[in-house]
């Protein structure tokens, strides 16, 4: 059975280790500075006890106040898991540094959600959209993007009655 | 004399028979060595992502279907899970090994047709291919037997399945795990010697177990590189550890490795079959009264072993606690 790494257990760690990079946690993950990431990133990668290689996903959930960038970590070589989120505050510009250079396999990912999400990270070597062509307008992913270019919506209507007026979006 | 070589450019698709879908590369070749590559994705991109958060958690087991249409059963099941864990939902004893059958025939399918149109891509033109769809075919009838679809199966349910199988398909299923090792012997003369395959594959696109790590590769792959890591033994799910298997790997990380590994995996299915037909227990299929949609907070997800690798949903519910999405 792989253990999970608790999100208190990992923060502790953390904050031994490297003081002032952990922000908050809760039971699934624990929430790191974005200024102290790379740091945080490789000690998780290379601590012996740790030895968090593999990075299984990593994923950008839209918050409405702020972005959140999660990262799902292995350790296959121990059998443990834990997961890691970065806020990104910043809603015209959200920005997080690219951890491409620790994990390669974020490359991909790192592209998908600037490409869905548009949250732009820092030090990526190759930053292109991915899925969408470029010049595509606006972040389908976010929860503000309900109307698409040309006034379509997302889905059907599910609810008697539901206002079809943009959310504030772009239109 | 030297012969002056410059690289240059080369679209492989969008539409091209050896793509297997709508995907572009943008190759960048010397002579016949390609140096660079460069993927264009996102032809079929269908924003599944975007169409959940207005969906119930019921209302999206039909689009974990055709994430990958060749493994249906591995992706409703990986979404399943995600949902089940999030509202701490326990299914019953039986609907755990309907799971694993139906994830270990989906297996071989999906493996048939990774294998036989690697073949056919190689330069065997038709013959193994259509060896393997035959027996693929085979699985499929298994899967309208259970339930009535062959490809987008949509099957499992949280808390379940959407119905036991009918008594037929015990039988059959059984027959055919008797006759696999036969046809697998028969691929494995007709393939793994082939002088064609071999100097096509070996040696090719090779991955060391640090580069397959680093780059977050899994599954066949990860283990055709040397890494005996299978998520079904590393954190079982559904029945899985209730079944004896062995995890096959690779030695050299090669194109070679990765369909030696595939043709082995197939042995390792028909073994967990076996066992999985006879120490399945009689009983309820689904938790009919819990396998509804319930609010529930926080986040959750479990990785299951997909045929092409790791697959794990991730779900974040709305604060809400119903749906993932604002409303004012």
């Amino acid at each position: 059975m792989t253990r999970t790494i608790a999100g208190l257990d990992i923060a502790h760690r953390i904050e031994q280790k490297i003081p002032g990079a952990v922000e908050g946690a809760i039971p699934e993950a624990a929430t790191v500075k974005a200024d102290k990431l790379a740091e945080v990133c490789t000690f998780l990668r290379d601590d012996p006890e740790l030895k968090l290689e593999f990075l299984s996903s990593l994923t950008a959930v839209d918050q409405l106040e702020y972005f959140e960038v999660v990262y799902h970590l292995t350790s296959i070589r121990l059998n443990q898991m834990t997961a890691i989120k970065v806020k990104a505050s910043d809603r015209e510009n959200p920005r997080v540094p690219s951890v491409t250079p620790i994990w390669p396999g974020a490359n991909l990912q790192e592209r998908e959600a600037y490409d869905l999400m548009g949250i732009v990270f820092e030090g990526h070597p190759d930053l292109r959209r991915v899925f969408l062509w470029d010049g595509f307008d606006g972040w389908p992913l976010r929860k503000d993007y309900l109307v698409g270019p040309g006034g379509r919506f997302p889905g059907l209507e599910r609810f008697p009655g539901e206002s079809r007026e943009p959310l504030g979006g772009r239109g | 004399m030297t012969v002056q070589t410059e690289p240059f450019v080369v679209n492989l698709g969008p539409q091209h028979p050896s793509t297997h879908g709508v995907f572009r590369l943008r190759l960048t070749l010397d002579g016949e060595k390609i140096i660079d590559a460069d993927m264009v994705m996102g032809y079929l991109h269908r924003s599944m992502e975007k169409l959940a958060e207005e969906r119930t958690y019921t209302q999206n087991i039909p689009f974990t279907d055709r994430t990958d249409y060749l493994a249906a059963m591995t992706g409703n099941l990986a979404y399943v899970i995600a949902v089940e864990k999030l509202c701490g939902i326990e299914p019953p004893e039986r609907a755990q090994w309907l799971r694993t059958i139906m994830c270990e025939l989906q297996r071989i399918a999906s493996h048939c047709m990774a294998v036989g149109i690697f073949a056919n891509d190689c330069g065997a033109w038709q013959t193994p291919v259509m060896h393997m769809l035959r027996d693929r075919e085979k699985v499929l009838d298994l899967f309208e037997m259970a339930c009535g679809a062959r490809l987008t199966l949509n099957y499992m349910r949280i808390g379940g399945v959407s119905r036991d199988v009918p008594p037929e398909f015990m039988p059959a299923a059984r027959k055919l795990i008797k006759e696999l090792p036969k046809k697998l012997n028969e691929y494995e003369d007709l393939l793994l010697e082939n002088e064609i395959i071999v100097e096509r594959s070996r040696g090719i696109g090779v991955l060391t177990p640090e580069q397959a790590m680093a780059h977050s590769v899994s599954g066949p792959m990860l283990r055709a590189s040397g890494v005996a890591w299978d998520i079904r033994k590393a954190d079982p799910y559904a029945a899985y550890d209730k079944v004896d298997f062995d995890i096959a790997v690779g030695v050299h990380g090669d194109v070679y490795d990765r369909f030696v590994v595939r043709l082995a995996e197939m042995r390792q299915s028909v073994k967990i079959l076996e066992q999985a037909l006879d120490l399945i227990p009689e009983g309820a299929s689904a938790d009919s009264d819990r396998a509804t949609d319930r609010p529930a907070r926080g986040a959750a997800g479990h990785p299951a072993a997909g045929r092409r690798g790791v697959w794990a949903y991730r779900i974040t519910p709305g604060r809400a606690g119903v749906l993932p999405r604002e409303r004012r």
